[in-house]
């Protein structure tokens, strides 16, 4: 009988992400409902000590593969290891982080667990025993329940949105061999984008603009707003298609479906595609000069106004409030 | 070259979702169906390679009988064949199902690259590319923007968060395609008219072999919550002072900054 309710811890470069201690916190709140122990799984060379900071979110038990051939994270060698130690333990759910590795892996995964899984969920919970994922579908126009009839129970969260809770557990190691074959797939480069810059998919706050910024240059405004609000720069499909933002910038239905605490949205009507990849944020701004912008019925707050007045005398007043 | 695309049709990104009132679906009349904009990708992608290196595209796609409308508009964009799995125990088929029935299929033709989207843009699970190289046992390269083939060497770019990775692998592979890749073409009239004559195999899930059983259901659709009506600030008329009143309310309403 399958038990327990494990995760796949995610690590770059040397520390855990962030994403990790979500997930840990929330399989611990489901393993108490269930009176069973949470596992987790990691991957990588020389993260050994990265076990105790799981521990300290309620991780009973560490399963660490310390491989060379691990790092960097390839598909191949961390689905080969992950599907190992998950075959030999039959846990009942596997969280993993709906992150860009994360999303690989996990949909790795289910080929080589043959199961089922709830892609980028935002709510999971027990109902009569099972796993419940609940996840926005078709870019959150509607969301779905998804029920599991296979094990593991998978599901991939969404990063930002399950709360972290410390709830200190034994952590106790197990080390296991990944029992790689000859790689399929290697790195040949990893090229870094400047640094310091955020992802909209893992913000808390986004500072996004469409048609309404007119040209590439509009978008300074928002990178200083951005700046002083540890904020990401998001943008409309409109402003990516015109070359004015990178793609992995994009926000909607054919772009990055974001949760963040707070989304500013400057000079963005609403398309459907574009309300779709946003609509879940806690806290919705509009700032836009046509009233009759589908873009103020689902923001909290809306301001009507030339956003280049707007945005830079927001960008004083949080100077203010910061200084 | 021997490529494959898979596709899948999919509601425009314009259209509004009505979840059925007992939740057990979408409302579909009224829904302009179009080809999954990230499937585009891969069949554009198909098409460069097949126009660079020589070969045929198959597209495969699992879906009811309108589906076959998507696999005409990729015979039309340049692709010489088509595959239908058209099974009503696939209707509701999950990721699993789904590739397992394009895996079955695309046993039964030769292939050196599958292209699949990196997820589609109804269900938006973001698996089947990735199941389906699992189940074929050969190497896949997800969220490709970038893809280069040498002989039998792959090279995609994939980006993760704050770098891109230049992952190397061999063929036969899957590539799954994201926005960035290329820009998909237009099919054209003449395109139009021979995707008419060329050949589309349809076939049930008992002819390849499959049952389509899923092994995870969606236990209800609903509606997204409904979000509060908003405030439109202007205790002042000033640009100043209404960014004045949002920056306070952000800090103390919303507590968000």
């Amino acid at each position: 009988m399958a038990k327990g309710v494990w995760i796949v811890a995610e690590q770059r470069d040397g520390a855990l992400r962030k994403v990790s201690f979500e997930l840990a916190s929330t399989a611990r709140k489901l393993a108490d409902q269930l009176g069973e122990e949470v596992g987790a799984v990691l991957c990588g060379s020389g993260v050994e000590a990265m076990a105790a900071e799981l521990a300290k979110y309620g991780v009973d038990k560490v399963y660490v593969a310390d491989n060379a051939a691990l790092e960097p994270y390839t598909t191949d060698a961390h689905a080969t290891a992950v599907a190992k130690i998950v075959k030999e333990n039959d846990p009942a759910i596997l969280f993993l982080g709906a992150s860009a590795q994360g999303k690989d892996l996990s949909a790795s995964l289910v080929g080589k667990l043959a199961t089922g899984m709830a892609t980028d969920c935002t709510d999971v919970k027990i109902a009569d025993g099972k796993l419940c994922a609940i996840r926005p579908m078709y870019a959150g126009k509607c969301f779905g329940e998804i029920v599991i009839d296979a094990f593991p129970q998978m599901a991939s969260l969404r990063p930002n949105v399950f709360p972290i809770v410390e709830c200190a557990k034994a952590g106790e190691v197990v080390k296991f061999d990944a029992g790689l074959g000859e790689a399929k797939t290697k790195v040949a480069e990893i090229l870094k984008e400047a640094a310091g810059k955020i992802d909209v998919a893992e913000a808390n706050i986004i500072v996004s603009g469409g048609r309404g910024m007119k040209g590439p240059e509009g978008y300074g405004i928002l990178e200083e707003l951005a700046g002083l609000l540890g904020a990401a720069v998001g943008a409309s499909r409109a402003a990516v298609d015109a070359g004015w933002r990178p793609q992995s910038d994009q926000v909607g239905q054919t772009g990055k479906v974001v949760s963040p605490n707070l989304y500013i949205a400057c000079g963005i009507s609403g398309a459907i595609q574009h309300l779709a990849g946003m609509s879940s944020s806690k806290y919705i701004v509009a700032i836009n000069k046509d009233a009759e912008a589908p873009i103020f019925a689902r923001a909290d707050y809306g301001i009507v106004d030339d956003l280049f007045k707007v945005v830079p005398a927001l960008t004083q007043e949080v100077k203010k409030l910061l200084a | 070259m021997n490529i494959v695309a898979c596709v899948k049709q999919v509601p425009d990104t314009e259209a509004q979702i009505k979840v059925k009132g007992d939740g057990s679906g979408i409302e579909e009349g009224g829904i302009k169906w179009v080809m999954n904009p990230y499937d585009e990708f891969g069949v554009e992608e198909a098409l460069k390679l097949k126009e660079k290196l020589g070969g045929e595209v198959t597209i495969v796609s699992v879906g009811p009988a309108r589906t076959m409308e998507t696999i005409r508009t990729a015979l039309a964009m340049g692709a010489e064949k088509g595959i239908q799995i058209d099974d009503p125990a696939l209707y509701n088929a999950d990721a699993y199902a789904t590739a397992e029935a394009l895996a079955a299929a695309i046993k039964g033709v030769p292939y050196d690259i599958i292209f699949c989207g990196q997820r589609a843009i109804d269900d938006d699970s973001a698996q089947v590319g990735s199941i389906l190289a699992e189940l074929l046992g050969i190497p896949q390269v997800t969220f490709a923007t970038k893809l280069e083939i040498d002989g039998t060497a792959v090279k995609a770019t994939r980006p993760i968060e704050g770098a891109s990775v230049i992952v190397a692998t061999s063929l036969p592979c899957v590539i799954t395609a994201t926005k960035g890749l290329n820009e998909p073409r237009y099919a054209s009239l003449p395109g139009i008219m021979k995707a008419k004559k060329k050949p589309v195999d349809i076939k049930k899930a008992a002819d390849i072999g499959v049952t389509g059983a899923s092994k995870s259901r969606v236990a209800k659709f609903t509606p997204p919550p409904a979000r509060p009506p908003g405030k439109i600030l202007c205790a002042d008329d000033t640009p100043e002072g209404k960014a004045a009143e949002l920056a306070k309310l952000l800090r103390e309403e919303a507590k968000v900054i």
